[in-house]
């Protein structure tokens, strides 16, 4: 798949940059969570995002993957503005998110996010009805019309608003739940939703339908996803693009096709290899990704991969890699791919100009 | 490593694509939260029979008036300390010859009355301090649930005493006393309870929405915490009808010639060598309520643990 912004983003009128313009922009995104180890110890913090740049285009599927810990979710939560962060910028739509002409409540109309917990995303104690048209109604949709709207969307993720209307979250199976909360999420006319582990905890026949409803959803309210997930299986399956984190930093971002075909950073095939493959001649017995990430309270110095990393090299201790073109719109942050970095396997310096 | 070869394989190779039907289940009516605990609670006998003393004596409370055998307010000299199950005064009577079956009867209201009051309007007031501290959290949690703990450095009783004793005796007073003694508890009770629950997604969903911190406390915490509060405050009722009994004993609560359970208690201790019986009945009637206001309160507790 390739990166195509749907026609349907000149069509709306909140629309500002044009299909060229991204919708989101992420730089130097910053959360550290402060730690006190013992009684009286000394402060420490947790790096758990350390610095993430990067780019959500119009209409595109970003799909972003990482180990568990590497700071995913956390991403996620800053994008959204549930945690503050600590420095870093985001644009939406060229708008500085927070800022004056757009503050966050305003940014937060045009963004929403689907939970990985169905069940703890619901509110126990209302109807399935009363979740989704809660949003509506505190954005000042008169009652009535945001009940229509709960079961319109209702009918649209494909529980008919008859017989779920009135129920309650423990009535529903973990797909119904996941499509209510997708309802949810949907019931702002979000512009951007963020998706983190949201179909992870299904059952895999269960997950293919709702991923199926996703694609359907985002073809019809002309979408942007940025799709969390730790399975690369379903990141290739839903996304044009593809990140991926470790330790609270980008290590490659680029078109799916490239990054998950012919990875540039040896994490990414690590995790690639990682995966099991249905064809049986072609299994793996080598575990090429050993032992758990680094401490994230103290990450080795220079590239954070470089302990578990199969192309090390002295450099990479004492220079922590930028994420730089490999090829046309894929970047990665190792120092063997780029030129005078000074790793023996960098490809040559190209000629002085 | 054996590889799953499941749906999702077969959707991800791009096979199935059409929109998938809802998964199939049977339909279930849905009562909703309380009309689950509605329902498991009419199973409970122990909480339906203490259910029923109460209506029971509420219904006695309000109908007094019209069905109290004698006045209750009317002595005779000559009558005194009549023993149970006398002819005129199937109760007996009191030390001043009043029927001791009409002065219960009428005595239930303000005993009902002093229990009930003080504990809804704690509810009202503990639960928003309580929910306010637990939601928000941070330093508006730090500065409100520590005053709250000064009052729990007095025993409750004493708490009652001294505020009943600094206000000046009158039901008045005493209902002001006995609520600041339940404030703080339930207040505990509620910020407790909501610190639970600010951390779920669905708060975070409603925030994302756009609510406001009052709405969402309104909204979306409240239903999710009420029925805990709720319980809890079910069982200061007999609590509050003891200090309250207490207080007039004491002479800080109802003022004769009113009848009060804890009052009557207090006039007829003198009696206690004469007529225990008698002497003891108030005793017993603020037992019964108490107790049933206890075992109606672990009913509905138990009713509420629906596992979801």
């Amino acid at each position: 798949m390739s990166v195509s912004p749907l026609i349907q983003t000149d069509l709306d009128p909140r629309d500002r940059g044009g299909p060229a313009q991204p919708l989101l922009s992420v730089s130097g995104l910053i959360k550290h969570f402060p730690v006190r180890k013992g009684l009286g110890g000394q402060k420490q913090v947790v790096r758990a995002v350390d610095g993430v740049d990067f780019e959500t285009l119009k209409g595109e599927t970003l799909g972003i993957v990482g180990e568990s810990g590497c700071g995913k979710s956390t991403t996620a939560k800053l994008l959204m503005g549930l945690i503050e962060r600590d420095s870093g910028e985001m644009l939406f739509d060229g708008e500085p998110v927070g800022g004056r002409a757009l503050p966050w409540r305003a940014y937060r109309r045009q963004v929403q996010m689907v939970f990985q917990d169905s069940y703890a995303s619901l509110n126990p104690r209302m109807t399935v009805e009363a979740s989704i048209a809660f949003g509506p109604k505190v954005n000042g949709v008169p009652g009535r019309q945001a009940v229509e709207r709960a079961r319109g969307l209702l009918a649209r993720v494909g529980l008919e608003p008859k017989r779920f209307a009135g129920r309650y979250p423990h009535e529903l199976s973990g797909g119904q739940r996941q499509r209510v909360n997708i309802a949810r999420a949907l019931a702002l006319e979000p512009r951007l939703v963020l998706l983190d582990e949201a179909v992870s905890a299904l059952d895999k026949s269960v997950e293919a339908q709702v991923l199926n409803l996703l694609l359907d959803l985002k073809a019809e309210f002309g979408l942007t996803y940025i799709f969390i997930s730790h399975d690369l299986n379903v990141v290739r399956f839903i996304s044009d693009r593809v990140m991926v984190m470790y330790l609270g930093r980008v290590s490659e971002i680029g078109p799916s096709d490239a990054v998950l075909a012919e990875p540039a950073h040896p994490y990414t095939g690590a995790l690639l290899h990682s995966m099991p493959s249905l064809d049986p001649d072609n299994r793996t017995q080598v575990a090429l990704l050993a032992g758990d990430p680094p401490n994230p309270i103290d990450p080795p110095p220079g590239c954070r991969f470089n302990p578990r990393c199969k192309l090390v090299a002295p450099v990479c201790s004492s220079i922590e890699p930028p994420l730089d073109p490999v090829a046309p719109a894929h970047r990665a942050a190792c120092l063997a791919r780029q030129p005078g970095s000074g790793h023996p396997d960098a490809p040559a310096a190209l000629a002085a100009a | 490593m054996t590889a799953p070869v499941t749906a999702a394989s077969v959707a991800l190779d791009g096979a199935v694509t059409t929109a998938p039907p809802a998964e199939a289940e049977a339909f279930i009516p849905s009562r909703g939260f309380w009309g689950h605990v509605g329902h498991r609670l009419v199973r409970d006998p122990v909480a339906m029979a203490a259910g029923a003393v109460i209506l029971l004596i509420i219904a006695v409370a309000i109908l007094s008036p019209w069905i109290t055998p004698m006045d209750p307010y009317k002595g005779s000299m000559l009558r005194r300390l009549r023993p149970i199950g006398d002819a005129t005064y199937w109760l007996g009577s009191d030390e001043l010859g009043r029927d001791m079956l009409s002065r219960l009867m009428v005595g239930a209201r303000l005993s009902l009355f002093m229990g009930v009051t003080p504990v809804l309007i704690a509810f009202a007031i503990g639960s928003a301090i309580g929910i306010l501290a637990g939601y928000v959290g941070g330093w508006t949690n730090t500065i409100l649930m520590r005053t709250i703990d000064v009052f729990f450095a007095f025993p409750s009783v004493l708490l009652a005493i001294a505020l009943s004793g600094a206000l000046g005796a009158g039901i008045f007073n005493a209902i002001v006393s006995l609520t600041c003694v339940f404030v703080p508890q339930i207040a505990r009770v509620a910020e407790s309870v909501t610190t639970g629950i600010r951390r779920r997604d669905y708060i975070d969903a409603a925030k994302l929405s756009g609510a406001s911190a009052l709405t969402i406390m309104r909204v979306q915490v409240l239903g999710n915490v009420v029925g805990p509060i709720f319980v809890y405050a079910t069982s200061l009722i007999s609590v509050s009808m003891i200090l309250a009994s207490g207080l007039s004993f004491l002479g800080l609560g109802v003022r004769p010639p009113e009848p009060e359970w804890g009052l009557m208690l207090n006039t007829l201790r003198t009696a206690i060598y004469v007529n225990p019986m008698v002497a003891a009945l108030p005793g017993l009637a603020i037992f019964i309520v108490s107790i049933s206001f206890n075992l109606f309160s672990d009913g509905l507790r138990t009713a509420m643990e629906i596992r979801q």
